[in-house]
């Protein structure tokens, strides 16, 4: 079966150092490369500074790469100009780590989740609502949350709408930057929850960004990790769980402290 | 032996912007030995960063602590004069706030921030004054003390802007050290490193200290007892093992079995459904009645509904707040 | 460094580009100050040519310019049509009275705007800082010229002080001291004025600017290590609020020569702010390009100050600036 996405030889430097007098040219992406199969969820795992983030950036088309291709659903996004990339943005989406800073906080819940309609442009305000409402519901917002602030949301609510904005335009790619690693433990859960059915739901694939080897190993198929830029080890899960066989994983895996075990505790079937 | 810090039945409330007044802490009541690490557990709205921020008043201007007693070192920090407890904070207890991105002072070089703590405490001429900042530099950076001491803030990466939190806080030499998130926004192996250098240090120093967290797996392996709190309520506290793996709360049980497990060896149960706690945390302006859990409770009784449950001791040390232990 | 070597060079270009404008509205505005002349019919209209040609009032305007910036490498600013002498004399004399008061109130006004700005931020919303507000807006909305006025005819009605000019009859024959106590008491009623008109404003961007970062986390954690009061207020508070105003601070700078204009006319200072006016209306084009070219160095000098300060107080935008 094709890969829905095809990430291939990715290069991207940026022109000026970060901190003073450090080097002229940062490489972020030093040569990537991955492919995700339709409808599973690959885990990206790295540390801060390996890349991850300007790889979300790149695939969703925000950043252009300084070399490689993107192949997306068959097309090599990374070649096409502004103007066409622009038709293959609504089906990358991107839910951010920070929803108090993804979320413009004086916005309602439904402003916010109707947003990105406005893009289709043959659609009515009052369609634009309902769509909004079954999006809200999709995510499990009570509808009397509807007219709320942003900022009058809890954290775990805030995500939800963010990802509800990420549905809209019905997306076959869905970026997870880090989007749990803000939340309490049990708002990761049902968040959690939340992206399992959804995807099952509306066949979706996720690119799921994190430095949580526990939540990684939960939701993904295929795991990848990240070190300065490169793809230091990729496969199944399991694989990677079971034997790691790079420092880098094998330092990621011992960093995340075990909590001590009873069996029963932990997953309910 | 005498406790380092005793809190007594701490009410802490905010008051909202149209008057109401919110409860963020009630009753809470807890003992502090010397060189002991306190884990506080608690999620969003659990009144956690309340409660670092009551025991030396720092709260913001709606909040207020309405009763209690906190008592550091035989003292009650509540009745101590202005100058005292200015020398109680940052001199004998130390701070670590969340956020080590905002908690520096951005055009100062953070070498000179560390000795600002040292000369607010201590009177000493310049040289010593250098010479011990370098101490604590060389403390809490293994390599590069003497460079990141001459940089800003916003030239270190957040691990290392932590350790600088840290060399503040223990400045002064101080018996008990508060941090609050101090590993929320940084990576896993940086984290393990912050956690290794606090056990290092309380080693060292013979530190107390109160970890405040929502991760309970940052605290298995690092802190001695685990304190609960929901709803600004203590729901168990009690020692670390035991909570950890046969936790008595219905809170802290439910919590504990929302983390997915990697350490699982039956890849079956990956992308199950996590376990989630059904419902939200309580509004804290509306009034309480009953246990504060009780909504969510998958194991409530007639009684629950009724009255806020006391505290009622399990086993040696072990405290939990729940009906189910009555009698 | 770079980077303040192109500000400089952003500054000298600016600088030529005011000049060449103001020489091109000058110039392009109808009448010249020969116009006068020509009425009269005394004056014969072949005096009135030579008189131009001597002037060079006949030749094109790329001409004239070229000519005007030569003499300006060679530090002479032109020639008044109206005192028939150099410009550069002229300005500078005047200039150096107009930045006696502007330095005089723009320090005075920052000296006290700093400790009532900081001192109203820190007890935000109470008695003292309404009381402060309260000032401040009610000498923002009172415009300049009523300021003026009202201290005028205080000085007239009491005699406490005089009613204009730089110094009393037989300055020259004074004693140092008393020439001191002269010129103060000269410059008390314009200096007030200034003063008056700019403190609201300079108190409130203090005070906006220390209130925002007395919000901040690094001043509660600050406050959390047991700092001193005054340490957390003026070495951690009005430092982190440094920013805005340098930047005003070197707009403050920016406006010593053109700021005082107003009250310089009506308490007859004689400043630069008179002088040019006259110079406008007579058309004495040489002492306009001048005058407005002395005002935009002072303008471009006080941003390029402004510059400075920030890059060496904030170290984010050093940073900044290397990584360009």
């Amino acid at each position: 079966m094709q890969p829905l996405l095809r990430v291939e030889n990715l290069v991207k430097h940026y022109a000026a150092g970060r901190s003073a007098g450090s080097r002229d040219k940062h490489v972020a992406l030093d040569g990537v490369s991955l492919s995700i199969a339709p409808q599973s969820t690959l885990a990206l795992i790295g540390e801060s500074g390996s890349g991850k983030s300007t790889l979300a950036l790149c695939i969703a088309c925000l950043e252009h790469p300084t070399s490689g291709s993107i192949w997306f659903e068959g097309i090599d996004v990374a070649a096409l100009h502004e103007n066409q990339q622009r038709k293959f943005r609504p089906r990358i989406q991107l839910v951010f780590q920070d929803p108090a800073r993804s979320l413009n906080p004086r916005w309602t819940a439904l402003e916010i989740a109707s947003e990105p309609l406005v893009v289709r442009q043959d659609t009515s305000k009052q369609e634009r609502e309902n769509k909004a409402l079954e999006l809200l519901d999709c995510v499990a917002i009570p509808r009397r949350l509807a007219s709320q602030r942003a900022d009058e949301l809890s954290g775990g609510q805030k995500q939800r709408l963010a990802i509800a904005r990420a549905l809209a335009l019905e997306p076959k790619l869905i970026i997870l930057d880090e989007a749990l690693s803000a939340l309490d433990c049990s708002v990761q859960a049902q968040i959690s929850n939340l992206l399992l059915e959804l995807q099952s739901s509306f066949g979706l694939t996720y690119l799921f960004i994190t430095h949580d080897f526990a939540m990684a190993a939960h939701l993904a198929d295929q795991i990848a990790v990240m070190d300065r830029g490169r793809i230091v080890e990729s496969g199944p899960a399991e694989n990677i769980l079971r034997s790691p066989s790079h420092e880098v994983t094998r330092a990621l895996l011992a960093a995340t402290l075990p909590i001590t075990e009873t069996p029963g505790v932990g997953l309910e079937l | 032996m005498t406790p380092i810090l005793e809190v007594k039945n701490l009410h802490v409330a905010y008051s909202a912007r149209a008057g109401e007044i919110c409860p963020a802490l009630v009753g809470v009541n807890f003992v502090l030995g010397p060189g002991e690490i306190l884990g506080v557990l608690g999620e969003s709205g659990s009144g956690k960063s309340t409660l670092a921020a009551s025991l030396l008043q720092l709260l913001p201007l709606n909040g207020k602590i309405q009763q209690g007693e906190i008592l550091f070192e035989g003292k009650d920090l509540l009745k101590v004069s202005p100058q005292e407890l200015r020398r109680t904070r940052g001199g004998r207890i130390g701070l670590i706030f969340q956020e080590p991105s905002s908690s520096l002072h951005p055009s100062i070089q953070v070498g000179r921030q560390v000795s600002d703590v040292l000369a607010a405490h201590e009177s000493l001429d310049r040289r010593t004054l250098r010479e011990k900042t370098s101490e604590l530099f060389a403390a809490v950076f293994p390599t590069g003390a003497e460079r990141i001491s001459r940089s800003y803030p916003h030239e270190l990466s957040g691990g290392q802007r932590q350790r600088v939190l840290i060399a503040q806080a223990i400045a002064c030499g101080p018996s008990l050290v508060i941090a609050d998130e101090p590993t929320a926004s940084l990576d896993p192996t940086t984290q393990r490193e912050i956690l290794l250098l606090f056990r290092t240090l309380r080693q060292k120093f013979s530190l107390a200290m109160i970890f405040i967290t929502h991760n309970p797996s940052l605290l298995a392996d690092f802190a001695d007892r685990i304190l609960v709190l929901y709803a600004g309520r203590v729901a168990e506290i009690g020692p670390t093992a035991k909570v950890l793996s046969s936790p008595k709360h219905p809170y802290t049980e439910a919590l504990l079995q929302c983390l997915p497990s990697h350490l699982r060896e039956d890849q079956s149960m990956r992308k199950a459904r996590l376990h989630v706690i059904a419902g939200d945390p309580p509004d804290s302006s509306l009034p309480a009645k009953g246990c504060l859990f009780e909504p969510r409770c998958t194991q409530r009784m007639e009684v629950c509904k009724g009255s806020e449950p006391p505290p009622f001791t399990v086993s040696e040390l072990h405290e939990v707040s729940c009906f189910k232990f009555a009698g | 460094m770079r980077y303040l070597l192109r500000r400089l060079l952003h500054a000298v270009f600016l600088l030529l580009g005011v000049s060449l404008l103001t020489f091109l509205f000058s110039a392009l505005a109808p009448g010249n100050y020969f116009d006068e002349m020509r009425l009269n019919p005394q004056i014969s209209p072949e005096t009135v040519a030579a008189l131009r040609a001597q002037y060079q009032l006949d030749r094109p305007l790329p001409v004239r310019y070229a000519h005007w910036l030569n003499a300006l490498a060679h530090g002479q600013m032109g020639f008044s049509f109206a005192y028939n002498s150099p410009v550069a004399p002229l300005l500078w004399a005047r200039a150096r009275n107009t930045l006696l008061l502007t330095v005089t109130a723009t320090l005075l006004a920052w000296l006290l705007a700093l400790p009532l700005g900081v001192w109203s931020a820190a007890r935000l919303g109470r008695a003292p800082d309404r009381v402060i507000s309260w000032t401040t807006a009610t000498l923002l909305v009172i415009p300049d010229l009523v300021l003026a006025l009202g201290l005028l005819i205080i000085a007239v009605r009491t005699g406490w002080f005089p009613t204009g000019g730089l110094t009393s009859v037989g300055f020259d024959d004074m004693s140092p001291l008393h020439k001191l106590r002269d010129l103060a008491w000269h410059m008390t009623l314009p200096v007030t004025a200034l003063v008056l008109a700019a403190l609201p404003t300079l108190v409130r961007h203090v005070r906006a600017s220390v209130a925002e970062v007395l919000e901040a986390p690094f001043l509660r954690a600050a406050l959390g290590h047991g700092l001193p009061h005054s340490k957390l207020l003026y070495g951690y508070a009005l430092r982190a609020a440094a920013n805005p105003l340098i930047s005003l601070f070197g707009f403050s700078v920016g406006t010593l020569l053109s700021g005082s204009l107003l009250v310089e006319v009506i308490m007859s200072w004689p400043g630069l702010g008179p002088f040019l006016l006259e110079a406008i209306l007579a058309r004495d084009l040489y002492v306009v390009i001048g005058g407005v070219l002395l005002s935009m160095i002072f303008l471009v000098a006080g941003n390029l100050f402004a510059d400075v300060l920030l890059y060496w107080a904030d170290p984010r935008i050093r940073t900044a600036a290397s990584a360009k």
